[in-house]
């Protein structure tokens, strides 16, 4: 156990990992990252091909010919970023190449802000990248071990990428136990593609499809993306034999069993409810969490099952669909439409760095409980904290 | 150079220049190569799933990216000790090449990565339906820069990507013409031997787009160069190491023959623009010394 930063984390992680090709551009608050991995390639720590490319757009193209010659690729990018690169992202998808990216959580502009929120990431929900959100900086190291092992299962073979949130997580010193080299050679051998660019068996990628095929093209990623679900689970548990720690499959719970209020999130704010939890328990409130660890694939079926026995639901969206609601809210109520489930009631908050506390998450549980006892959802969505300028 | 590696059966208009360069360059290059082709005519009438006219290995991500994903394969290549295996090269239109993936183009080219990347310039985006591209010549009608009753159609010069290219201190940029089928093949050989990036941008006329016969294409051709309108040289590092000399003919020739540039010798004023192309085709034989 040693005391670092989440990027050098994450750093550490990708180091073990061994890509063969690692495309760098920088944008805040992704940079520690990939300036930690410069410097394990300067001093010879790492043999990875590092290409200083001309953009984010450049950076995911970068990762798509090299995977698609066979070779594990590693980004790491964040808002305007992961927005510069959308089309590519679902190139990448299309192409079913296995590339593993970190996204640092951050807001997007208009008006420009460098702070955490989730609306990159879920901005590309769409796209046919596998995305996963990390609880703290332990979990965003240990993802990236595990989204290889995901995405490069042949029966999966779709990118992954791990969301952590900006600052909160790529800049915060925790203590961290890093995977030892071998045990991760172990884990997770050298990439085994499929199908690879090589005049030894000239094929052609990304061709022309047309309107007979491409529906059966989308549907086969789609299968994929379903076949995921077991795939990330299985390799949580491997994981934990291998390592010793868990977070979860695609959902995780906390103080869920008997809990008439379930909180529901995704990222390091299950952190800051979890403290929030332990507080009401001890007024003898019944509230757990719901962690919602991978968001696409859509875990419905463990989100209706974790919820079964809740009177009310609150999920919190770092996120807005705008002319709607946060995402993750519109995703659970719709996994719930017909299962006679729980009150439901959606926050919006956290964006641009705002600071969500413990009495946040309280005042949101109070909301919830209040629901259940008028039988009622007084606003379905509302804005937490929210001013008039 | 007797196999072909590229495909008959594609769909191609009879008598596409793109699909002759893109048979041209893998005579030079040979089978062990790795092709990237961003989206454009040539990807789309090279691989209509499921056939493909591509007997060597290629790729197709999007539009403006093709020499990022070419860096990719190259350092992919180098990273598994395949370096060997196969020499990278992108085959990509002019709007691809020199509008929107211009940015990746020069990102690659001072990289230093060993590619050969080679435009075959039709000079519009022909598979969209012949709209201007920053690579349109002078005076030229296209669906987005008409000629009209206020209008000669296209009123800027070629971009010259070449000069661009060269400015990144690339150790080899050439220029070359479907008409030259020998030289296209030499150039590419020679292209793919030197360690580096490398640029070529063929002149590949468009029978669609510009207006003429399918059977005259190689034709047209030459008379881009032959008026020097289309200068054919080499050059190292920035400097013009060769050129191919011309018996110059008036620019009439090459402009008379393609419907897009028809509406210069019946409207009013035409005369004028005819005379300011001949000027584009002077300054090229000029700066290059083309004449004979």
């Amino acid at each position: 156990m040693e005391i670092m930063e989440g990027s050098r984390a994450v750093a550490e992680a990708v180091k073990a990992c061994r890509p063969n090709v690692i495309a760098a551009y920088p944008i805040t608050p992704q940079t520690h990252i990939v300036e930690e991995i410069a410097r394990m390639v300067a001093d010879g720590e790492l043999a990875s091909e590092y290409v200083r490319v001309d953009s984010e757009h450049s950076a995911m193209s970068v990762c798509v010919g090299a995977s698609a010659t066979g070779a594990r690729t590693y980004t790491a990018t964040t808002s305007q970023g992961m927005a510069l690169m959308h089309e590519v992202l679902f190139n990448a998808a299309g192409l079913r190449l296995p590339i593993v990216m970190t996204a640092a959580n951050r807001s997007l502009s208009a008006p420009i802000n460098i702070w955490n929120d989730q609306q990159d990431t879920v901005s590309e929900r769409d796209s046919g990248w596998i995305q996963l959100y990390a609880e703290d900086t332990q979990e965003a190291s240990d993802m990236i071990i595990q989204a290889y092992k995901i995405a490069e299962d042949h029966d999966i073979l779709l990118p992954v990428m791990v969301g952590m949130d900006g600052f909160i997580l790529t800049h915060v010193h925790e203590p961290v136990e890093l995977c030892p080299q071998e045990k991760v050679d172990d884990f997770l051998p050298s990439y085994d593609p499929a199908y690879y660019l090589t005049p030894k068996n000239p094929l052609s990628f990304g061709t022309i499809v047309y309107p007979s095929t491409y529906t059966e093209f989308r549907y086969m990623i789609h299968e994929a993306m379903k076949r995921a679900e077991r795939k990330i689970i299985d390799v949580a548990s491997d994981f934990r034999d291998k390592f010793g720690r868990h977070y979860g499959g695609l959902i995780d719970t906390y103080e869920a069993e008997d809990a008439e209020v379930l909180i529901m999130a995704m990222g390091s704010v299950i952190g800051t409810a979890k403290d929030a939890v332990d507080e009401l328990r001890s007024d003898g409130k019944k509230v757990g969490i719901v962690k919602v660890r991978c968001y696409r694939p859509f875990p419905a079926e463990a989100i209706s099952e974790a919820v079964k026995n809740a009177k009310a639901i609150a999920v919190l969206d770092k996120n807005i669909s705008l002319g709607y609601e946060g995402a993750l809210y519109t995703d659970v109520k719709s996994a719930l439409y017909n299962e006679n489930g729980p009150l439901a009631l959606g926050f919006i908050l956290g964006l641009g760095g705002r600071d969500i506390t413990k009495n946040t998450i309280k005042s949101i549980a109070e909301k919830a409980q209040k629901a259940i006892k008028s039988g009622r959802v007084e606003k379905d969505s509302e804005f937490v904290d929210v001013g008039v300028l | 150079m007797q196999e072909e590696l590229f495909a008959p059966g594609h769909r191609g208009c009879a008598g596409c220049g793109a699909a002759i360069a893109a048979r041209l360059i893998l005579k030079g290059s040979g089978k062990d190569v790795i092709i990237v082709s961003p989206t454009g005519c040539l990807e789309v009438i090279s691989s209509p799933y499921p056939e493909s006219a591509w007997k060597v290995p290629w790729i197709h991500s999007l539009f403006e990216n093709a020499a990022a994903v070419a860096s990719g394969v190259e350092v992919a290549l180098k990273s598994l000790g395949r370096k060997d295996e196969a020499k990278v090269i992108v085959i990509g239109g002019d709007g691809a090449t020199i509008d929107i993936g211009i940015g990746a183009l020069s990102g690659m080219l001072e990289r230093g990565h060993d590619i050969t990347y080679i435009c075959y310039d039709n000079e519009a985006y022909m598979n969209t339906g012949i709209q201007r591209s920053s690579s349109t010549p002078y005076g030229a009608s296209t669906t987005t820069s008409p000629a009209g009753k206020v209008s000669f159609g296209e009123n800027r010069p070629k971009k010259n990507l070449p000069a661009i290219a060269a400015a990144h201190g690339i150790p080899y940029v050439a220029t070359a013409s479907i008409a030259y089928p020998k030289d296209v093949i030499k150039k590419v050989k020679k292209a793919i031997s030197i360690e580096g990036p490398k640029y070529l941008q063929i002149h590949a006329p468009c029978c669609t787009g510009w207006g003429f016969d399918g059977s005259k294409t190689i034709e047209i051709g030459r008379l881009a160069v032959e008026t020097a309108l289309f200068p054919i040289y080499e050059s190292t590092e920035g400097k013009v190491t060769s050129v191919k000399k011309v018996k110059r003919k008036p620019v009439e020739e090459y402009l008379k023959a393609q419907r897009r540039f028809s509406h210069l010798f019946k409207i009013e004023g035409g005369e004028e623009e005819l005379k300011k192309i001949q000027d584009i085709a002077d300054s090229n034989a000029k700066q290059f010394g083309l004449d004979q």
